[in-house]
């Protein structure tokens, strides 16, 4: 393992920037690095992407790996294999971070198994182990009942790291860092699969990975005339709508407001969980909010466990009253 | 899979893993074992994404000619549980049940399954479901596509074949990708593509007539140091709980409106909006 040395970060872009999960991993990262007393690196992968290597360096990476090609301009499988495992036979990083992420889902694996190393997939926690400076990966597993600790002997160590689960380090235009381009020849046609299309399927308002308020319904709301109700509570309080999984396989309420384990990962000042039981899958997408208020009326819902305030009761009851109340209070 | 008339061979891998359904209190790690101890009453199923898994390849086979294989790893694996899918309408089941094969990781399960694929040999579609309600790590279809060398579409929400092609929604975070992969591939599922069909009475009767195909490691070929425990890749250091503390602060009132009016009360005291 000696040739294998540095932390690094795959970082993603959207609209031309660096994305959260990315100024998250570096800020990771950077604490490994500085743990093993080594560089911490970024690899940026797309069609033009180097402009973005230095909010990356402000973000804590010493050094930058531009990867541009026309044909990295959208995610493919084949493609993005291909330049990462250029990019890891020549710099040989000891361990390689990736957001749990449309990206990070698909890549991390199958870069691992191309590498004969490890991936350690959706991790919230990560610590390099004092004595052997392997590194230790917690990742939430039988749902989130329970938490497992993996680590292994071959490198570079992947992991994958879920969202909202790592502290980014404040912007700092003044650091200074390198920014080298590595060039990848590609043969179009070990690409094998074809993007035809990207579909988005946006709701209108605040997002709701980035909403400072989130009201989340669950099976108890029963339909789509519940979900009404919660919209305008979450209108009102200039939030966003979300939901547990039931909610969303029944159709009241669209797929891209799943909350949980294969869903968006939410930290909200604010959660209000409507007559959602709190399966430990939708406690990994919401556990992170700084306040959860539940509402719910079986008194032994798991979703008081981790709530700040409750309610016990029917929603359909409580929640009228609760929102003319904060209506109130909001008019002043 | 030029000709329509030619029966599609699709592999659908699944895994018998603890009823993730079961309250979370019927979760218990033994520390000393650094495994998950399943609650009394707690049953097996077939992990939830392995279902869709199913039922995408059922959805194929409802608008042509295919047979499904379902193929599942582990020791000692309950028939009444892994026959599901064949009562759901799939044709053959194999199982990779030997103590061999058991408490490996994503390394060691997907080589066997890979080496159990290589010995069906002919195949135009592999499936699985996104990742194991146990573990929940979602490699081993990635895995099983690299050590195969085949094109791998991850997360897919609606599967369509024509022309020797798969045509695959893949769900990403604010919509969905449509790809476009040559067959044969191996592609991943979530349950957006919608409930998995229940066994039918008949099928139910059908799956009973079949008997799964049992296969040892000698009669896959496997390197017995890549199996299993022996074959990990990854060392588990620790399995634990985490506490979760219940302070949760209950607000009352002489009705449920006036427990909301109450809450809203509280929630301006503590500045939340």
């Amino acid at each position: 393992m000696a040739e294998f040395k540095g932390v690094m970060v795959l970082g993603e872009a959207s609209n031309g920037r660096l994305t959260g999960i990315t100024a998250e991993l570096l800020g990771c990262g950077r604490r490994l690095a500085n743990d093993l007393r080594q560089e911490l690196s970024a690899v940026l992968v797309g069609s033009e992407v180097r402009g973005l290597a230095t909010e990356a360096i402000a973000f804590g990476a010493d050094r930058v790996y531009a990867v541009e090609s026309p044909l990295l301009k959208d995610y493919q499988t084949d493609a993005y294999l291909l330049a990462m495992e250029k990019v890891i036979s020549q710099m040989m990083p000891q361990v390689l971070l990736m957001g749990q992420t449309a990206i990070g889902r698909d890549l991390a694996p199958r870069l691992a198994f191309r590498l004969k190393s490890t991936a350690t997939m959706d991790c919230v926690d990560l610590a390099i182990d004092p004595e052997t400076k392997g590194l230790l990966q917690t990742k939430p597993v039988y749902g989130g009942n329970a938490h497992a600790i993996f680590t292994s002997d071959s490198y570079p160590q992947i992991a994958t790291v879920r969202a909202k689960t790592m502290s980014p380090l404040p912007r700092d235009p003044s650091r200074q860092g390198e920014v080298i381009d590595i060039k990848v020849d590609f043969d179009p046609a070990t690409i094998k699969t074809r993007l035809l299309q990207k579909v988005a399927q946006t709701v209108a308002g605040v997002r709701l990975e980035d909403a400072r308020v989130v009201v989340g319904g669950g099976r108890g709301i029963g339909g789509t005339e519940g979900f009404k109700q919660l919209e305008e509570l979450a209108k009102l309080l200039k939030g966003a709508v979300g939901a547990s999984r039931p909610a969303c396989d029944n159709g009241w309420t669209p797929d891209v407001l799943l909350i949980g384990l294969t869903g968006k990962i939410i930290a909200p000042e604010l959660y209000i969980a409507v007559a959602i039981s709190g399966s430990s899958q939708h406690l990994a997408g919401c556990s992170a909010s700084k306040n959860i208020v539940a509402i719910n009326k079986d008194p032994e819902a798991n979703i008081f466990k981790p709530a700040r305030f409750g309610v016990v009761g029917d929603w359909r009851k409580v929640l009228p009253a609760f929102a003319s109340k904060i209506r109130e209070f909001l008019a002043g | 899979m030029s000709n329509p008339d030619v029966a599609m061979n699709i592999i659908v891998c699944v895994k018998q893993v603890v009823d993730p359904e079961a309250p979370p209190a019927s979760f218990q790690v033994d520390a000393a074992t650094n495994r998950m101890v399943p609650g009394p009453g707690v049953t097996s199923v077939i992990s939830p994404f392995d279902e869709h898994a199913v039922e995408a390849a059922l959805r194929i086979k409802d608008k042509q000619p295919a047979k499904i294989t379902v193929l599942s790893l582990g020791a000692n694996l309950l028939r009444e549980v892994v026959k599901k899918p064949l009562s759901m309408g799939a044709d053959e089941l194999i199982l990779l049940d030997d103590d061999a094969f058991t408490d490996g990781d994503s390394w060691s399960t997907a080589y066997a399954l890979a080496m159990a694929i290589k010995k069906i040999s002919s195949y135009d579609l592999i499936l699985c479901g996104r990742q194991a309600s146990d573990w929940d790590a979602g490699q081993v279809g990635s895995g099983i596509a690299e050590i195969l060398g085949l094109p791998s579409v991850t997360v897919a929400k609606k599967i369509e074949i024509g022309d020797g092609k798969a045509r695959v929604e893949r769900v990403v975070a604010d919509g969905y990708e449509v790809i476009e992969t040559p067959l044969p591939a191996l592609i991943t599922v979530t349950n957006e593509l919608g409930q998995a069909r229940y066994p039918t009475i008949k099928g139910i009767m059908t799956a009973k007539k079949i008997e799964p195909i049992v296969w040892k490691p000698a009669d896959i070929s496997v390197d017995l140091s890549q199996i299993g425990t022996a074959g990990r890749h990854t060392k588990l250091v620790k399995l634990f709980q985490p506490v979760r503390e219940g302070k949760c602060e209950f607000i009352g009132g002489q009705s449920p409106e006036e427990a909301g009016a109450n809450l809203a009360l509280k929630l301006r005291e503590a500045k939340l909006f």
